[in-house]
């Protein structure tokens, strides 16, 4: 019976469903499951899966967008129930995000933030021509464990570099480790400004923030 | 007859203006010029912080001050563009960050010396009607790119050329570059040489600068060149037709503010438009349906009696191989089948980001090829066959014929080296080239037969020193060394 739900759960995350994943929550907090259990054995099955038929070809980024949104439907609605039970997910860490200064590319940021948030990560996403000085209030306000950095022009990519030795100066550079990504963004660009990483894309970016964090 | 591309019924036209007049209302534009809402608010429009609802008479006002046609002219005051009705003229992609190194095949930075070489050969190409500020030299600091750029085209192109400004600043400075060649401010509106690209940022927003600039644009009644562009499945609706009337919104919101700034400037419907690739979550310029939103916009673009623009005949292939053919080659005969009067996109790679004179080389058959198509079957004899098999008798010697002789490079475009007709002995004669070293030997060809226009001194130095100081202000000492 249980495991049928979590199949359904799972399913649901599969079927870009949102109501149907707010219903299955609802379901599963009526009947007494721990909501711990509904996300790690139902719904968080599903995003995984999308995740690797993203990888390997056969999703495509609306089935990918829309299981992220279905994802985080079903935590808000299981939220209430853990902190009733005084128990939360498991948080692999905090990361906030950002298009820098300048810049207002966003599509690849927010996809970037969806599949953060489905997989696990507390995400911060800060929007678009963001000041540096604003991404690094943020770090220290809610002690962020990494920070993503997006920039889609040749010309805004500096400011990823700015971001960075910002935060070398405040001392904050070993505890906070910076993602950076965007179409211009190279190896040998993370190299020359010392980030600690970049991905191609969104299911590339949840691999490397769980990395960076040391949760694989 | 112009052959022609019709993707939309009369109705539909009909139904996308009227749902673009909806969205202009509700959600509104988010214009984020203070003096482009005060325009549109003192014209009637209400607004809401920056978001402006436009009623469809404040367009309709707009659209009959609009003019429907313009020339753009030459160094010399030779009209050499033609903005209106169907005519068909290309022009060499914009703002390309890399050049392709034709040796290594790497994505150089792209600088200066690139930048001559782009113009040197698209300028020995009469298949552009136009050159375009082509690429970003990079050395040169970004708040001079803008009209750095012109400055390097100025100095090697005679024709007209498709610009835009990186700030409002500094539109007056290019102003004055270009009237140095027409003759003043004046002068330059009376005949323009150069179309300014302006941008609304999708969905529905006009920034800041956009708005202003477009406004700058209208009172120096320098021709200004809408580029919407809504992409399919991310920043706009997925569905073509959902993207076109986003197109057709921010257009229109933009023809508003051009024209109740200065009524009867010049201005064109234009675009870069793309679908949302899924996979890759890229901007493909090649694809087959951005082509085809393209080709629906400049549509409803002419339904308003307004020149049209679109970007096609680029690929979104990494070298000039095969897919960079057939992608370019294929926009480039939509585009031209749909009657648009400026086609930017050609030597184009990477999503609009690599530039290369080989390709411009290669393109430009295909475009060779797009214009002998719209030129159409015509009636070049009086009898269609008859009088020309008089003496036949059933051999077949039409070569021998006066008509063929006069008729033939009228009839045929005649291709460059770039196309290969050769035998295989011929062929393999030659080194068994491939496209891409043919279309290499003719632009060093071409490089090498260029020749620079002929400016008096007085007018060169007067253009130098005054880039000169300018960039001395933004602190660079001395200007590259060009070309």
């Amino acid at each position: 019976m249980t495991d049928e739900l979590f199949q359904k759960m799972s399913q649901s995350i599969l079927d870009g469903d949102s109501d149907a994943a707010i219903a299955l929550a609802k379901q599963a907090i009526d009947s007494g499951i721990d909501p711990l259990e509904a996300i790690s054995k139902g719904f968080v099955v599903g995003v995984n899966q999308v995740g690797e038929s993203f990888a390997c070809g056969q999703a495509f980024l609306p089935e990918l967008v829309m299981a992220g949104e279905a994802m985080k439907a079903a935590v808000a609605t299981l939220e209430p129930e853990m902190q009733k039970r005084g128990t939360s997910r498991q948080v692999y860490g905090k990361v906030v995000l950002a298009t820098v200064e300048g810049d207002i590319h966003e599509i690849g940021k927010t996809l970037v933030g969806t599949m953060l948030s489905a997989s696990g990560f507390q995400v911060y996403d800060l929007g678009v021509d963001v000041p540096t000085a604003k991404i690094i209030e943020k770090v220290k306000e809610v002690d962020a464990d990494l920070v993503g950095l997006s920039a889609l022009l040749t010309t805004t990519m500096v400011k990823q570099k700015e971001v960075i030795d910002e935060l070398d100066k405040l001392g904050l550079r070993k505890k906070v480790k910076v993602m950076v990504g965007g179409a211009p963004v190279t190896k040998d660009w993370v190299q020359k400004i010392e980030a600690d990483g970049y991905s191609e894309d969104a299911i590339g970016a949840v691999g490397l923030a769980k990395r960076l964090v040391g949760v694989v | 007859m112009q052959p022609k591309l019709e993707l939309l019924s009369l109705d539909l036209i009909a139904r996308i203006l009227d749902e673009a007049f909806q969205l202009m209302q509700k959600p509104g534009i988010k214009v984020q010029s203070a003096a482009a809402r005060e325009m549109l608010i003192a014209a009637g429009a209400s607004a809401n912080g920056d978001v402006v609802n436009i009623p469809e008479k404040i367009i309709r006002k707009a659209l009959e001050t609009t003019p429907d046609e313009f020339c753009l002219y030459d160094r010399k005051g030779q009209p050499k563009v033609w903005y209106g009705g169907d005519a068909v003229q290309f022009d060499p992609g914009s703002s390309g960050v890399h050049i392709l190194d034709p040796d290594t095949l790497e994505h150089k930075t792209s600088y200066t010396p690139d930048l001559a070489r782009v113009v040197k050969v698209a300028e020995m190409l009469p298949e552009y009607a136009a050159q375009s500020t082509a690429i970003v030299c990079n050395e040169v600091p970004k708040t001079i790119g803008d009209f750095y750029r012109l400055y390097v085209v100025l100095m090697y192109s005679q024709k007209p050329i498709v610009t835009g400004s990186f700030s409002v600043q500094n539109l007056p400075i290019m102003f004055d570059m270009l009237g140095l060649f027409a003759g003043g401010r004046q002068a330059l509106a009376d005949k323009p040489q150069a179309v300014f690209d302006v941008c609304p940022s999708p969905p529905l927003i006009w920034s800041d600068f956009g708005a202003n600039n477009l406004i700058e644009l209208a009172k120096a009644r320098v021709p200004a060149q809408l580029i919407s562009m809504p992409l399919a499945g991310a920043a706009a609706p997925v569905t073509l037709l959902g993207s076109v009337v986003q197109h057709a919104a921010e257009s229109l919101s933009g023809i508003a503010i051009h024209q109740l700034a200065n009524p009867g400037a010049p201005i064109v419907w234009g675009g870069a438009p793309a679908i949302f690739d899924m996979r890759h979550g890229t901007t493909p310029m090649g694809a087959i349906e951005t082509a085809m939103i393209d080709a629906a916009y400049a549509q409803v673009g002419k339904s308003l009696n307004l020149p049209t623009h679109a970007y096609l005949g680029a690929s979104d292939a990494k070298v000039v191989d095969a897919q960079a053919g057939l992608e370019s080659g294929v926009t480039a005969i939509i585009g031209a089948l749909a009657g648009i009067n400026m086609i930017s996109g050609a030597g184009m790679l990477d999503f609009l980001a690599c530039q290369s004179p080989e390709k411009l080389v290669v393109d430009a058959e295909g475009i060779g090829m797009a214009l002998r198509l719209v030129a159409g079957i015509q009636v070049r004899t009086e009898t269609l066959a008859t009088a020309l098999f008089e003496g036949i008798n059933f051999k077949g010697d039409f070569l021998k014929q006066k008509v063929t002789r006069d008729l033939f490079s009228k009839e045929q475009h005649l291709p460059s080296s770039v196309i290969d007709r050769d035998s295989i002995r011929g062929w393999q004669a030659s080194g068994s080239p491939d496209t891409f070293a043919r279309a290499k030997t003719r632009t060093r060809e071409l490089l090498a037969a260029y020749e620079p226009p002929c400016y008096s001194p007085e007018q060169e130095r007067e253009l130098r020193t005054m880039v000169e100081n300018l960039a001395r202000k933004a602190g660079m000492d001395a200007l590259p060394k060009l070309g």
